[in-house]
């Protein structure tokens, strides 16, 4: 401590490392307290499990993303969180209490909801100001707030105004600035973006990291979209049939899926069946029917041989092209059927052998339309032994 | 040269364009549709109205109709000669009966709205919680009551609120009371008749407004830090308001001209407007100055509606 107080360079050195650790995220460091732990949570409506035995741990100033499709439990979980529906079994315990038996309106949760549940026969500022009302603030102390709040999301200006006088946008700030105003503890929001136009829905996406970041709330945001998970989360939790299928951040959701389902649920991606012919140190190689060949794959999974198992292969990931490449494995040959061209890439759907279609993607590098591919090629799809993921379920 | 003529031009297909803009501005379709609820309006309400109000402004005379005309003239010596009697107006005033009827109906009506409203809310806020199955049968259940005739139902309400009726017969039987409680012939009676009555035209507004309520509107509240109760003032009596005030309308209008309910049910000393009015037109025989106590009541009820109206307009125009 002395000297690294005496000799600077070196407490420079200290002070870069201990912020490398500071911004290391909480959920890698070990024995960090979870803010949000949620206990073996079970919701059951009569005989269909809405939510399956989640355990999850969110921790402080996390932007945490429940995705799944309708049906797979994660509203029902978010609405577990805010108290509007009581688990049939297990715990949630937010920020070291438990909630069991706590009511909504004493939980130091606030939720934005899906269709907003602006109060129509109030104002903005009456909409922003309810909650702190019935905190029994002080009236100077609401109108400093509920102001500051309204500046923040860029709405002072139509304080006045009743909610069906705002634009959809508008009234998603509305809802944003009412849940915050409380300052609670953690954020619940329930298809934040969903009823937004793709334009305005990217502005608030970045908006809405700002706004978590400026504030430290713990955000756990509901969501069907993948991209909007994407964009916007610290961790994605897959949801499938009440259950968490895979927890990672976005990066290892979309690259190192752990399942068929988190594989074709997030982006699109092209499977081939096969079964391994050899478990090699750190890779594998698959014997695909689909493929036509055996395919080469580095891996981190545990296998047996003969064992069936899904090669993954997303579709930017795959180089396709006219001309033989030097390189044998993972090449594959095929016809093109289709091609699309979406601007910035071109998709086209490759034809095999076997009669498996495969989608690749490329981007338009030249504007040139001579060099383009098109339908009838015969082309070869190969790709890096490293691009593709081995799934077993 | 060429300005005059372009000028010239638009001119004229300014014109012309009036021309259009005229024939076309009158909408058919729309106007129809408007005319004959408002023909029905005029044929029906309007008329009878005015012939009312001219009946009020004469006097009485032995006759057939009762009444002195208005206009009298005679073409040889060339008069018309046109008496209005506003005697009718001032006696009104004068007398303390009529403006005693007039307070004691709105003060019975009155109480009996707010009653019918308290009563119906539950039922309404119950109904448009309930499963979209069952709120049919519920509603159909509300409705029910008018598959019997009205007069048939306020006798029922006679057999059960007379001295030897069904609820006194049941009290003393069970030892609650020793002496018959009279009801019938009450103020009380007349509210239980009103309330019961109207309560369908409460029970329908209410609901409609509150089956339109967004429900997550609740659970925002709560969210926010809003206890039930609070929740419930301050959002769902709000969202239910139109269905508050149409339905105290629907109750409180007839309800002040009420006849029947407190000639059946009322007492000699229950006071109200509608039996005034019997009472002058066929054992008085007096028309004008039934007439006019009819036309002082339509003024009592439609002007304060009038402004509520008004300021609900001016309120939405925001």
């Amino acid at each position: 401590m002395t000297s690294t107080l005496t000799i600077e360079p070196q407490s420079e050195i200290v002070a870069a490392a201990s912020v490398k650790t500071s911004k290391m995220p909480l959920w890698k460091q070990e024995g960090a307290e979870p803010f949000l732990r949620i206990e073996n949570i079970t919701k059951k409506f009569g005989e269909f499990t809405a939510v399956d035995n989640i355990s999850l741990d969110i921790y402080k100033n996390e932007l945490f993303c429940l995705l799944g499709g309708s049906g797979s439990g994660k509203s029902t979980l978010l609405r577990m969180l805010a108290g509007f529906e009581s688990p049939t079994s297990g715990r949630i315990i937010i920020d070291g209490v438990d909630m069991a038996g706590i009511q909504p309106w004493k939980r130091p949760v606030n939720m934005m909801f899906q269709s907003y549940a602006l109060f129509p026969h109030l104002s903005v500022e009456e909409n922003v100001a309810f909650g702190l009302k019935r905190e029994g603030l002080d009236r100077s102390e609401v109108k400093q707030r509920v102001a500051k709040m309204l500046d923040m999301v860029q709405l002072g200006h139509l304080g006045k105004r009743k909610p069906n006088q705002l634009s959809g946008g508008q009234r998603q700030r509305v809802a944003l600035a009412r849940s915050l105003v409380k300052r609670p503890k953690l954020l619940l929001l329930d298809e934040p973006l969903g009823a937004l136009d793709k334009k305005l829905r990217e502005e608030t996406q970045f908006e809405l990291i700002n706004i978590q970041e400026e504030l430290g709330v713990t955000f756990v945001v509901v969501t069907h979209d993948q991209e909007e998970a994407m964009t916007l989360a610290s961790r994605i939790g897959v949801m499938n049939h009440g259950v968490i299928v895979q927890t990672a951040e976005p990066h290892d959701v979309y690259e190192y899926p752990n399942s068929r389902f988190v594989a074709e649920f997030i982006g699109s991606v092209n499977l081939f069946e096969g079964r391994v012919v050899e478990d090699l140190p750190d890779s594998v190689k698959i014997d695909s029917k689909d493929a036509g060949k055996i395919l080469h794959v580095y891996h981190g999974i545990s296998c047996a041989p003969n064992q069936k198992v899904h090669v993954a292969l997303r579709p930017e990931k795959t180089h396709i092209s006219k001309e033989k490449p030097e390189q044998q494995e993972n090449c594959i040959k095929g016809v093109i059927e289709e091609t699309a061209y979406m601007g910035s890439l071109s998709v086209y759907r490759v034809r095999l052998a076997s009669g498996m279609e495969v989608r690749v993607t490329q981007p338009n590098t030249t504007r040139e339309l001579g060099a383009r591919l098109t339908w009838n090629d015969e082309v070869y799809l190969y790709w890096d032994i490293d691009s593709s993921v081995v799934l077993t379920s | 040269m060429s300005i005059q003529t372009g000028s010239a031009w638009v001119e004229g297909s300014g014109s012309r364009l009036a021309k259009y803009n005229l024939l076309n501005r009158i909408n058919w379709g729309r106007f129809s549709v408007i005319a004959i609820p408002m023909l029905w309006l005029a044929v029906f309400f309007f008329v009878p109205f005015l012939v009312v109000f001219k009946i009020s402004l004469s006097e009485t005379a032995i006759a057939v109709p009762p009444y002195t005309a208005l206009l009298d003239w005679n073409l040889e010596d060339a008069f018309i000669n046109l008496k209005l009697n506003l005697g009718n107006y001032l006696f009104l005033f004068e007398d303390s009966f009529y403006i005693d009827a007039y307070l004691s109906s709105i003060k019975i009506a009155a109480i009996s709205t707010v009653f019918t409203l308290l009563i119906a809310f539950p039922i309404a806020y119950m109904i448009a919680r309930s499963k979209p199955t069952t709120r049919a049968l519920l509603l159909s259940l509300v409705i029910l009551p008018f598959w019997t005739s009205f007069l048939l139902r306020v006798y029922a309400w006679m057999g059960f609120l007379k001295k030897n009726g069904l609820i006194n017969e049941f009290l003393l039987s069970t030892g609650i009371i020793d002496q018959p409680l009279i009801m019938l012939q009450t103020d009380f009676a007349v509210y239980i008749g009103i309330v019961y009555t109207y309560l369908p035209f409460m029970v329908l507004p209410l609901y409609s407004a509150l089956e339109k309520m967004d429900i997550t509107l609740l659970e925002a509240a709560e969210d926010l830090g809003s206890k039930p109760a609070t929740s419930f003032f301050l959002i769902t009596v709000p969202m239910a308001m139109p269905g508050i005030i149409a339905g105290c309308m629907l109750v409180f209008i007839p309800a002040v001209g009420e006849f029947v309910i407190p000639a059946l049910l009322g007492g000699s000393d229950t006071l109200m407007i509608g039996r005034v009015l019997w009472d002058e037109f066929f054992l008085n025989r007096d028309w004008p100055m039934a007439s006019a106590v009819a036309v002082v009541m339509l003024i009592v009820l439609v002007l304060p509606i009038m402004m509520i109206r008004n300021s609900q307009g001016k309120e939405e125009a925001v």
